[in-house]
């Protein structure tokens, strides 16, 4: 049997469901799950968690425009120096290019608009492919700081003498 | 709160204390909706303020510059006497 290498392989949770806001309770109990096993800190996993928030906001209520039969994906995956999160929805796509700033003068007493910008200042990199007609991913991308230490949780048999088996 | 915004508004109350000091966070939509308050009251001529915000609720006005345009508060009796006088 030819051996798997696995030495880059990701950790990866994914998780699909369909457009309904209640799911993403469901999500940001997954994200305080993965963050904590990453070795976030509180205040970065709050970040991550507000992020993934916006993120499935977006996906459900304007991709999927709350269409139950639209599924949205959600998947983790800790890469040795970051945590990746992939968000994609089935919507129409927008223009990524063409967001008006929130910050500028005219626009901050708007309601709404400041989705995306708050993704963008909580993580470290913020990546979208949409394609107008064909749905949207979003790549949320938070590093790691050299500090952290991972969860590193296990069980009984950690404690074992792992000697010769017979 | 929206509604219990324009109850207020409706009844000729123009000064709004919102204490959100059990409010440990909000999301884009929350701040969507702070600012369609202060909207609303201002343009009555009445005044919005904020009281007991958390850090990071805080941090959020302050990323999306809007600490600047809320009266904020920590102190509910010094907010309460910074409204100026019904006519």
């Amino acid at each position: 049997m030819t051996p798997v290498d696995m030495t880059n392989e990701a950790s990866t949770v994914e998780m699909t469901f369909e457009s309904n806001l209640k799911y993403i309770e469901v999500a940001e109990d997954v994200v305080r799950r993965v963050c904590t096993t990453a070795g976030f800190e509180e205040e970065e996993e709050h970040k991550i968690e507000m992020a993934v928030h916006e993120s499935l906001i977006n996906a459900i209520w304007h991709g999927n425009k709350n269409d139950p039969a639209k599924q949205v994906w959600l998947k983790f995956q800790i890469f040795g120096d970051r945590l990746e999160i992939r968000v994609r929805d089935q919507g129409n796509g927008f223009d990524p290019d063409h967001l008006p700033d929130p910050l500028a003068e005219p626009n901050l007493l708007k309601v709404s608009g400041r989705g995306i910008f708050l993704i963008r200042a909580f993580v470290d990199e913020f990546r979208v492919k949409s394609v107008v007609g064909s749905g949207t991913e979003v790549t949320l991308v938070k590093r790691f700081n050299r500090t952290m230490k991972s969860h590193e949780g296990g069980t009984d048999r950690e404690h074992e003498d792992c000697g010769t088996s017979s | 709160m929206r509604e219990l915004i324009r109850e207020e508004l409706s009844k000729g109350n123009k000064n709004v204390l919102l204490n959100l000091g059990d409010v440990s966070y909000i999301d884009s939509s929350g701040i969507g909706e702070l600012v369609s308050a202060y909207t609303a009251v201002s343009n009555l001529g009445g005044n919005l303020k904020l009281l007991n915000l958390t850090k990071k609720v805080q941090d959020l006005l302050q990323i999306t510059k809007l600490y600047t345009i809320f009266d904020v508060h920590d102190d509910e009796a010094k907010a309460i006497s910074s409204f100026p006088a019904s006519a």
